[in-house]
């Protein structure tokens, strides 16, 4: 079974500052003395992780807004490796 | 963060505002020039906004306040609430002497986001630790502030010859004031240090016994504490890519408003350093000669040139070259293929045998850094 892969409703580690960065032209995560540049739809995701809104809706909602779907599979994945790298809890 | 492309500027990621070279404290390994007490004409609140500003519109995220000690200038919320204005990430780099709880509480309310607390004379600290006494008393009440304000517990220790065999000590030390991240960073030699190199030096067998034990606490304790061991480059056979490039991540600047491209820049002879007080920041970072003075590939000489390595280490640290084959251009000595490794091996060589440390402690006694011997080091330069 996929146990904890990620939270149910997942947030941002608060050892962690997400962010828009103009120079950098993507969302990034700070931390002390360091940053995680991140790839467009991992700007996207991290940013509906607010600590209340479950997997799903979450998902359905970037489905609706991107006009797309079967987008499960990518964001359960960016999720894990989020959780993994402790950027969310 | 990626090497930059020869001839392409990136943005500046690191602003280390330097906002005094005044320090409480005394250690005979700080980077901070010899001749620090002549730089008196410290940059006002005013003056620093502006850098801050300048740089964060450079695209600049992280910012180190550092010194001297910070804590020193009583300015220091005023400059952590604007960078937090700006969208900086914010450091605090400090030996916690002056930080109570009345300045703790207001940095947190500006925005601070990160203290990094280091251990400054360590001999005396772990003595003091393992006699229970008074400045580890002061460390443990930082520390515990530090906690209650929620942030990470991030310390740094200084090694060198005098406390590399203590390493366990240190380790305990920092799990007993609750650390969760401990950087064990031996000596870089410039500066202060640099002047006090003979005494500082290990030898090979400390660093490699340290290492080891350093392994062995990382097995026992998992994740309660995370140790960072920062090998000195001297016994290395490559050197590190100092500041990840030259002019490519790191803006550092000087309580007197001149910019470094590098912590020791202010050593390098013919180095035109320019100041934040006559130049916009962005004519700095992109046009001005001593940020361009070494950075992508152009400027190497062999065997950096032609050496299937050099986008990796970059030809290693500037002053380091300077310092130890007289010429800023140079190969960095620590690489085995430098023609000059043999002045790095002589260093090392002398630190390993047995008596010859002690007649240099005794002939040369350990020059701690302070406003007198600053004067003294200062006239002699000059």
């Amino acid at each position: 079974m996929n146990q904890a892969r990620f939270p149910d409703t997942p947030a941002i580690n608060r050892r962690f500052r997400l962010q828009w960065e103009e120079a950098q032209g993507c969302h990034v995560l700070l931390y002390p003395e360091g940053m995680v540049k991140l790839n467009g739809s991992a700007g996207e995701i991290l940013k509906c992780c607010d600590g209340k809104t479950p997997v799903d809706q979450i998902i359905t909602d970037l489905e609706t807004r991107f006009q797309a779907s079967g987008l499960r599979a990518d964001i359960e994945g960016l999720l894990a490796h989020a959780y993994q790298h402790k950027w969310i809890v | 963060m990626t090497t930059p492309m020869p001839g392409t500027i990136t943005p500046p990621f690191w602003l280390l505002a330097e906002l005094t070279y005044q320090c409480p404290l005394h250690c005979a390994f700080c980077y901070n020039p010899l001749n620090y007490d002549a730089i008196r004409n410290e940059l006002t609140t005013a003056e620093w906004v502006r850098v801050m500003r300048e740089a964060r519109a450079l695209g600049a995220v992280q910012l180190g306040f550092s010194g001297g000690e910070p804590l020193m200038r009583d300015d220091l919320e005023e400059l952590v609430g604007e960078a937090h204005r700006l969208g900086f990430y914010t450091n605090l780099i400090t030996s916690g002497v002056g930080l109570n709880e009345t300045r703790i509480a207001a940095l947190k309310n500006a925005g601070l986001d990160h203290i990094q607390l280091s251990f400054q004379d360590s001999t005396r600290e772990l003595n003091d630790f393992l006699s229970s006494t008074k400045t580890f008393d002061l460390k443990l009440k930082v520390a515990r502030l530090i906690k209650q304000y929620d942030y990470p517990m991030v310390m740094n220790c200084v090694l060198h010859r005098y406390n590399l065999p203590h390493v366990d000590k240190i380790i305990e030390m920092a799990l007993a004031l609750g650390a969760e991240y401990l950087e064990l960073a031996n000596t870089q030699y410039y500066g202060w240090a640099m002047k006090n190199r003979a005494q500082l030096m290990p030898t090979r067998e400390q660093v490699l016994e340290a290492e080891r034990v350093v392994a062995q606490y990382r097995e026992r304790i998992g994740n309660a504490c995370e140790l960072l061991f920062v090998v000195p480059d001297y016994y290395e056979d490559r050197p590190k890519p100092c500041m990840k490039g030259w002019g490519a991540v790191f803006l550092g600047v000087a309580p007197d408003g001149a910019a470094l491209p590098c912590h020791n820049a202010r050593g390098l002879p013919g180095l035109v350093l320019p100041n934040v007080r006559e130049m916009a920041l962005a004519e700095i970072w992109r046009a001005s000669p001593a940020f361009n003075a070494y950075r992508g590939f152009e400027w190497m000489q062999e065997p950096c040139r032609s050496c299937d390595e050099k986008e990796r280490d970059l030809g290693g640290c500037r002053c380091q070259a300077f310092m130890l084959a007289g010429d800023a251009a140079a190969t960095d000595p620590v690489c085995s293929k430098s023609p000059k490794r043999d002045r790095v091996d002589q260093v090392i060589r002398f630190a390993s045998q047995p008596g010859a440390q002690a007649a240099a402690v005794i002939e040369q006694p350990i020059v701690f850094r302070s406003n007198a011997n600053s004067r003294s080091l200062g006239q002699d330069a000059a």
